[in-house]
């Protein structure tokens, strides 16, 4: 089988070149660790900390007890109290803290009548904080109601409690699923074009298409080191996500890797598109740039999808990234089966051929 | 030989508003060393492309080992040898890995392969640098391993692009002696370059210049039958000499070669010593007729004017 010769003497050539460059190398374990790192802990929206103050006016056992509870969800650090409402507003306004907790002097009496308890005092001039507090505001007076003040222990087990901390891991659970679509469009993408127009830029290209080489053993050789470059990146992320992250793995081997594999594949094939326009692996860089970003904005790894407006879900719907986000987050989070997604592995698959068939016309022998 | 390795008629190529050929034909007969001579940009990189398959020409017939192309090139890819004017090997790969690849690709099985690549790296000295990055070795070892990749699968036809551009000329005359081993063995080698003393050893010659076939033939016919003649100016100021000869009408070129004025005159009526002596009247000067070097064809018939 010449055509297997062929394509196998490609992918050998190309897995030396690659075991050679040693910034490539790097790239390839070093992008899927730093963006794990950044995505996973600096840019984390949930709040945590927030500075607030306690403007306590019953000085009520219940009100002792009510701070003690906001203090240990970790969502505000106590940092100071006050006599009157009006001290907490002017240090809200002056940015020393962030939000204000009052509680009136009738405060055990509301307690046993079930109205509200007390106000937060909110700076909503952060939105993110500003939302970490709304939720907070639910917590106390659904524990309070229909229950004595003496209620308020630490190990008091309850399902609001419980319902306040879940959308908190929630979103770090979200992130790092997602992340792999982000890191596979980058690097997937961007190795694939530069490793074609590398070729054209050294010269290399001149002597490769003087040999028998046909056009789609040359695209299919230089693809098959990067599906295992791809495999490895996602190893990473999902494996330092489940351990160090505890995302939790409800889906099954098999669809993981049938629905990483599609994506690899569509990425790739895209890169290799690329590499048939750019002339220099610099317009190859800013070519990968121009699909990176609404893949990092549009495919619902940032924003929800169904919060974009129509016209960017059109958009999004054709890129790869998109599709791999709700499969890996079906697959990973939800436990469901590649037959029941379908259609998004399906479409995978045909950008696949579709990019791959493009391509190899494009790519011409020839230096015309 | 009854069919030529290489025919081509009207070959020209455009490159947008720039015309790279210019209506080339070209007739290279089997088994001999062809040399393409010219300076940078007279079209001999764009007419060996052609001839590989590489562009599509704009106008014109080819034709190479019979085969019509560039309909039929890839056919044609599996019985020549190109090796590029850039070294176009890889860098970040060994001598071996890089005759590895090339024995893979061009479909030449495990034991073949081997057996092949043994015999190129003894035949071009490149047996200690086996195991060398191709990226770390010099000119002249480029040069030969390049070559041994552009013969590995034994083509019969080899495309050589100034081969020796970056070669010092020790390297130069040793690599000159392999062409001709591969000639003995039956091999048709065209070769481009801008060097004289390469053009010299080539069996066939053509002088190329800014896309145009200017002449065509052995070099010793070259020289032979060139119509200008050559004389050899010495003595003192020839700096002044010169400038006053390249007035002259029949003049057409006159450079200092060591301490002689080295002039070639156009035909002419009248000994060519007579008219040079009567023209630069008034200067201690002898003169004698020599006999035309391939440079004073390539001048004579670019109509470049050396005047260095």
């Amino acid at each position: 089988m010449s055509t297997l010769q062929r394509i196998g003497a490609i992918t050998g050539k190309e897995l030396k070149q690659l075991s050679r460059d040693r910034l490539t190398f790097g790239m390839i374990i070093m992008i899927p660790l730093l963006q794990l790192l950044l995505f996973g802990y600096a840019i984390n929206t949930v709040v945590r900390h927030v500075p607030i103050a306690v403007v306590d006016l019953s000085g009520s056992a219940a009100a002792r007890a009510i701070t003690e509870q906001v203090r240990v969800t970790q969502v505000v650090d106590i940092v100071a109290s006050f006599d009157t409402p009006a001290e907490a507003e002017a240090a809200i306004v002056a940015g020393e803290i962030r939000a204000a907790l009052v509680l009136p002097e009738n405060l055990t009496q509301r307690a046993v009548e079930g109205e509200v308890l007390g106000q937060w005092l909110v700076d909503g001039s952060d939105t993110m904080v500003g939302s970490a507090i709304l939720a907070l505001r639910n917590m106390p007076l659904h524990l309070e109601a229909g229950a004595p003040a003496g209620a308020y222990r630490a190990s008091d087990p309850s399902f609001e409690v419980a319902l306040f901390f879940n959308p908190e891991r929630r979103s770090e659970v979200n992130v790092v699923p997602g992340l792999t679509a982000i890191i596979l469009t980058m690097t997937m993408i961007l190795f694939t074009a530069i490793a074609l127009v590398r070729e054209r830029e050294r010269g290399n290209l001149e002597l490769l298409i003087t040999t028998p080489v046909r056009s789609l053993e040359l695209m299919v050789g230089k693809l098959v080191p990067y599906i295992f470059v791809g495999l490895v990146q996602i190893s990473i992320v999902l494996g330092l996500g489940h351990t160090v992250f505890q995302i939790p793995f409800n889906g099954d081997m098999g669809s993981l890797a049938v629905i990483t594999l599609a994506f690899i594949g569509a990425s790739l094939s895209l890169g290799l598109l690329i590499s048939t326009f750019a002339k220099t692996q610099m317009q190859a860089m800013q070519m990968t740039v121009f699909i990176l970003m609404p893949s990092i904005l549009l495919s619902g790894f940032m924003f929800p999808f169904e919060a974009m407006p129509k016209a960017a879900q059109y958009i999004a719907e054709i890129l790869p990234a998109t599709h791999f986000i709700r499969l890996i987050r079906g697959v990973f989070l939800r436990g469901a089966d590649v037959s029941q997604l379908l259609p998004d592995t399906v479409w995978l698959l045909v950008f696949t051929a579709i990019m791959l068939a493009v391509s190899t016309r494009r790519f011409r022998k020839s230096l015309d | 030989m009854a069919e030529p390795a290489i025919q081509a008629t009207g070959l020209t190529r455009h490159f947008g508003d720039v015309i790279a050929v210019d209506g080339v034909d070209l007739r290279i007969p089997h088994g001999q060393i062809y040399g393409f001579l010219g300076p940078n940009g007279s079209g001999k990189t764009t007419i060996i492309r052609m001839l590989c398959g590489l562009l599509t020409p704009t106008a014109g017939e080819v034709s190479v080992l019979g085969l019509d192309i560039p309909a039929r090139a890839e056919t044609l890819r599996r019985q020549i040898g190109y090796m590029t004017q850039k070294f176009s090997l890889y860098d970040d790969l060994t001598v071996m890995e890089n005759l590895q690849f090339l024995g893979r690709v061009q479909g030449l099985n495990r034991s073949g392969r081997r057996k092949r690549i043994e015999e190129l790296l003894h035949r071009y000295n490149l047996v200690p640098m086996r195991e060398r990055l191709a990226g770390a070795m010099s000119g002249g070892q480029r040069q030969r391993l390049a070559l041994a990749g552009a013969t590995l699968h034994e083509p019969t036809l080899l495309f050589l692009d100034e081969p020796t551009s970056a070669v010092d000329p020790e390297n130069r005359r040793d690599f000159w002696e392999k062409l001709f081993d591969l000639s003995d063995a039956g091999t048709t080698i065209l070769v481009s370059t801008h060097y004289m003393d390469e053009a010299e050893r080539c069996h066939q010659l053509a002088i190329l210049e800014t896309g145009h076939l200017r002449k065509q033939g052995s070099p010793e016919t070259l020289m032979k039958e060139l119509e200008q003649r050559v004389v050899e100016v010495s003595g003192d100021n020839l700096r002044r000499v010169k400038e006053r000869a390249l007035q002259l009408p029949r003049v057409q070129s006159a450079a200092q070669l060591g301490l002689d004025l080295r002039v070639l005159l156009r035909p002419g009526p009248g000994s060519p010593v007579d008219y040079l002596q009567q023209a630069l009247a008034g200067e201690d000067l002898s003169f004698s007729l020599a006999r035309p070097n391939l440079e004073d064809v390539f001048v004579a018939s670019t109509d470049a004017r050396v005047d260095r």
